[in-house]
């Protein structure tokens, strides 16, 4: 939606990219736009074309499992909200002269049959590929019975039938016979971890979870539903999963079951469904079920393929765009890169951040010519109305048939004359089309209207637009109403229309009692001091100062220690291999060299002040020295650190190591490491237990390598690692598929049964529950490896605190939401980058530092920022500083002040931070006394509805 | 003639307003008595609206967010 609104993006949809030439900084990108059949300026997505098309077909977003019509739009939120014709379904297209209903019933004249494909050829600097991913189609494999049994579906039809927008409107019943469900079973990694059946070696990474939030979602819909997920690894690893995992187990109840179900077979009975498989105690079981989901994975699909052979675009073994760990989002191509599942298999909130950090990488190549393409509408002076008599003029929407197939609109537009102050009343086919915006300028200014109510669709979408047409007729923005007949009435009580266009009554009253308070309100602007904080001076930390500084904008590093580099310092390769030391050396080259950045060592921040824009740090160096710096945006990249164990012996034995402790003796030649022949590595130290309920993600991939390592070197050397789930997510699998080829010993274990280790002499030896023999086993070992976890910082509170920014209950820093601002605070002019946030490797951490460093610029680069004029006020008159309101404020906008009046009488009251409001109003809700408004819904305006809404 | 309640409901913008849209969207059939004032957070919503609301008639108030 803000894509679709925002004035410097402009979208081409139905749309391919054919070819990309030229080079960094000027590319040609040759884009092939398929005919829709439907004129966007004209369409206003009434949906009448929809209602009497002839033709339905599969709705490929209800994934087959719904119908549409062959003039539909692909879901109700799409963007932009036009209808489109299926050329391949629609009766006139294919044979000229038939059908046509649509273009009949479209009163907006938006029917376009003779529409063509257009080709466009665009100039651009920098190009950003997101062509996402294609799930797995089951069908071929044939094992599920995919195609076959109607009540096998795939984990994407489930999504649908359990959506109440979907086709069963949310009710979880067989396909074969409606019938409801009452045992629902789950296959993991269907095309995934499979080179077998579909070539697929990775995983997919956002299976297991999609899998267990469908299960919780599918119980609560269906109470009883008993719901089982069969599974090799649960692979939980990002933030707060693994708690919604134990969530799901214990108090949803659902079952897992670690097992691969290798197929699916009809149970005899209509439609149920029989699967085989041997359980934990090696038992060969036999269930039945009404429904089987296949977990269906993420894989390229095949025209991303050319797209990324036509641009030159190096592909993985995997086929997805290979990139370096610590440039991820840059793609083989300079200028070209790339976000989301075209980069690896991920889930929404890395793809954010990803999106994010292409965006970082772009402004960097692009920073020389920042606003050169931007455009900013203008606006005529505002007339001044606060002394005329109110004017109200109300317009009433057709909405082509939305409104009036059901509302007497006629009757409405007598009854609108009739309130209080209204002079001009008059209807419209459709309010939003850009003629009637332009007529409506006009009759604002001709008929000297000084408030205006427009009756039409929801202020949700609708406001924005008619703020504009305001603002173009010279009129304060915030002078208008809307009374939202569609959405709200029309549309919802299509059976009752004199009930509706009673309603439609009433809600006119209400706006136009309501639009007679309004005031005129100027959004309030914020300077903004164009310099950077970060604060960590790790790789996130590093990458976040580095690319703001080659954005152009002056930077402060400050790293609590004498040295750059952080955890970092102690890791020696990615997941991929790349050399972490050669490449860490070489960003701190760059920091270091680049003047726009200032570097702080052996400095914390210990005093900060001030809001977005505006903040002033207090940073406390060696000897108590203290600089403050002022910045219009801040970055927390302080990072985690290591765990130190206590179990497994590691105090007493010396040759139980870290797994840190062990690269640095692998890497030193130590005797202990070169004899050793058995080597034993404990995965989860730390992790995945009560109180540190979460996932260290590294830790799986770091022992599988250092495995691989080892078992390379001496291939007679026996290497057991101990796991509970191995996580080699993503692309990262081939790693684990490899120590498995070489021969290391992966030997599963349950949180209830830790392994044991001991010393006896100079052997050490690990007992171990044996899963296939259900007995224990001892293993000996030279030295045992502890995968230990990543604690967030202990002071990572206090920072917190100091920048009103909260930390989770692990510890880790808590962004303001975990999809939609993934790298945001919730403190406005905030971010946060790499382990500070939650445990990840190399790469997740500098992308995450890119995309923080691409929010930070987009406050940066401009000297004002322009806030909604939504904002609570205070009236000091009724305000008495009883400050209940500054407990409830979620922003922590509100402050008390204390003064003594020239008579000598102590005064209190409040002041509120306009930069920090977000014109909730809980301080309006709370108040006692009326000291405090939120300028829009004030308590006048509010009763005003509240009287409307009641009065007839 | 059969009881025709009069309920008012406070709607969050963020929320239930938006959620009241999607109902429009998908054209689920609810009864006409409900009058939706659109407010920016359910805690916006004062004692005495609700007061207000019941004194001056209405029959329930919803407050949704």
């Amino acid at each position: 939606m803000e894509c679709g609104r925002h004035l410097n993006i402009q979208l081409l949809t139905l749309s391919e990219v054919s070819a990309i030439s030229g080079e960094a900084g000027n590319f040609t990108v040759t884009v092939k736009e398929s005919p829709r059949y439907v004129d966007p300026d004209k369409c206003i997505a009434c949906g009448a074309c929809t209602d009497k098309c002839p033709k339905k077909v599969d709705n490929e977003y209800d994934a087959e499992a719904g119908k549409r019509k062959a003039i539909y739009v692909k879901y109700a939120q799409a963007v932009p909200l036009k209808y489109q014709i299926d050329p391949n379904s629609c009766i006139r297209l294919k044979k000229p002269g038939a059908c046509g209903f649509c273009e009949q019933v479209c009163d907006a004249g938006a029917i376009l049959f003779d529409d063509t494909e257009k080709t466009h050829e665009i100039n651009v600097g920098a190009v950003v590929l997101a062509p996402g991913f294609e799930v797995y189609d089951p069908t071929d494999a044939k094992v599920w019975g995919y195609g076959v049994f109607p009540n096998v579906i795939t984990s994407m039809q489930l999504e649908r039938y359990l959506a109440a927008s979907g086709p069963t409107e949310g009710h979880l019943v067989r396909p074969s016979d409606g019938k409801p469900v009452h045992k629902i079973a789950f296959l993991q990694c269907i095309g995934s971890r499979d080179e077998n059946l579909c070539g697929n070696g990775y995983c997919s990474s956002v299976c297991c979870m999609y899998a267990i939030k469908e299960a919780v979602i599918a119980k609560d819909h269906v109470p009883g539903l008993s719901a089982s997920i069969f599974y090799m690894d649960m692979r939980t690893h990002g933030k707060d999963f693994d708690q919604y995992m134990e969530r799901a187990k214990n108090d949803s109840g659902v079952r897992f079951v670690r097992c691969r179900v290798n197929g699916v077979e009809t149970d005899g009975v209509e439609g149920d469904l029989r699967l085989s498989y041997v359980n934990d105690d090696g038992r060969q079981i036999e269930e039945s079920y009404d429904l089987v989901v296949l977990s269906v994975g993420l894989q390229t699909p095949k025209h991303v393929l050319e797209l990324a052979q036509n641009a030159g675009i190096k592909l993985t073994a995997d086929n997805f765009a290979a990139t370096s760990d610590f440039s991820p989002v840059q793609t083989s191509q300079q200028g070209i890169f790339t976000c989301g599942a075209f980069a690896g298999p991920k889930d929404i909130p890395q793809c954010v951040v990803e999106g994010s950090a292409a965006a970082a990488s772009v402004a960097e190549l692009l920073a020389p010519a920042r606003f050169e393409l931007s455009t900013e509408v203008e606006f005529p002076d505002e007339r001044e109305v606060a002394d005329e008599d109110p004017r109200v003029g109300v317009f009433v929407c057709h909405c082509g048939s939305n409104i009036a197939g059901v509302v007497d609109v006629e009757a409405v537009e007598k009854y609108a004359a009739t309130l209080p102050d209204v002079v001009y009343v008059e209807r419209n086919l459709f309010s939003c089309s850009q003629d009637t915006q332009d007529m409506l300028t006009q009759t604002i200014r001709e008929k000297k209207l000084n408030r205006i109510v427009i009756a039409a669709c929801t202020p949700r979408t609708h406001e924005p637009l008619f703020r504009e047409t305001l603002k173009a007729a010279g009129l304060n923005e915030y002078l208008v109403e809307m009374a939202n007949i569609r959405n709200h009435n029309s549309w919802v009580h299509s059976s009752t229309p004199k009930a509706a266009t009673a309603k439609a009554n009433d809600l006119v009253r209400m706006a136009v009692a309501k639009v007679l308070l309004n005031k005129a309100l100027r959004p309030i602007a914020v300077g903004i001091t164009q310099t950077g904080l970060v604060i960590g001076g790790g790789v996130a930390g590093m990458t976040a100062a580095l690319n703001i500084a080659k954005q152009g904008f002056p930077v402060h590093l400050v790293e609590r220690t004498d040295v750059l580099g952080g955890n970092a310092r102690d890791l020696k390769h990615t997941w991929s291999g790349e050399h972490i030391p050669t490449a860490l050396a070489n960003l701190v080259k760059l920091v270091s060299e680049n003047t726009k950045i200032s570097i702080h060592k052996n400095a914390e921040v210990t005093a900060v002040e001030g809001f977005v824009g505006n903040f002033r740090s207090t940073i406390t160096g060696l000897n108590k020295s203290k600089i403050v710096i002022e910045h219009g945006a801040g970055i927390v990249a302080t990072g985690g650190e290591p765990y130190v164990p206590t179990e497994y012996n590691f105090d007493s034995i010396p040759r139980v190591v870290t797994a840190i402790q062990f690269d640095k003796l692998y890497e030193l030649n130590e005797t202990h490491v070169k004899q050793a022949e058995n080597l034993v590595f404990i995965q989860c130290v730390g992790s995945r237990e009560k109180g540190n309920m979460y996932c260290s993600k590294v830790c799986c991939t770091h022992s599988v390598q250092s495995a691989i390592a080892l078992k390379k070197e001496n291939p007679n050397r026996n290497i057991y690692i101990l796991y509970r789930d191995m996580r080699t997510y993503g692309q990262r699998e081939s790693l684990y598929r490899e120590a498995r080829k070489l021969g290391v010993i992966f030997i599963n274990y349950e949180l209830h049964e830790k392994p044991k280790v001991t010393e006896t002499g100079s052997d050490i030896e690990v007992e171990v529950m044996d899963h296939v023999l259900h007995r224990p086993m001892t293993l000996k070992a030279d030295m045992v490896i502890l995968a230990t976890a990543i604690r967030p910082r202990k002071d990572a509170s206090t920072l917190g605190k100091l920048y009103k920014v909260p930390v989770d209950s692990d510890g880790f820093f808590q962004e303001a939401h975990v999809k939609l601002k993934p790298v945001d605070f919730s403190t406005d002019g905030m971010f946060v980058a790499g382990m500070a946030h939650y445990p990840k490797p190399v790469e997740e951490s500098v992308t995450q530092a890119l995309a923080a460093s691409a929010r930070a610029v987009t406050l940066l680069s401009k000297t004002e920022v322009a806030l909604d004029a939504i904002k609570a006020t205070v009236d000091k008159e009724f305000c008495d500083g009883c400050a209940l309101c500054i407990d409830v404020c979620p922003y922590h906008a509100i402050t008390l002040k204390e003064e003594t009046a020239e008579d000598g009488s102590e005064n209190k009251y409040i002041l509120i931070n306009k930069a920090q409001c977000k014109g909730c109003g809980l301080c309006q809700g709370t108040c006692p006394k009326r000291g405090v408004y939120v300028a829009g819904f004030t308590m006048p305006q509010i009763k005003a509805q509240i009287s409307a809404a009641l009065a007839a | 003639m059969s009881f025709e309640p009069k309920i008012v409901a406070f709607c969050c913008n963020w929320c239930s307003y938006a959620a009241a849209d999607l109902a429009g969207t998908a054209r689920m059939q609810y009864p006409h008595n409900i009058r939706i004032i659109r407010v920016m957070c359910s805690g916006m919503v004062h004692p005495e609206f609700i007061m207000d609301a019941l004194s001056q008639g209405a029959d329930g108030v919803m407050i949704l967010g």
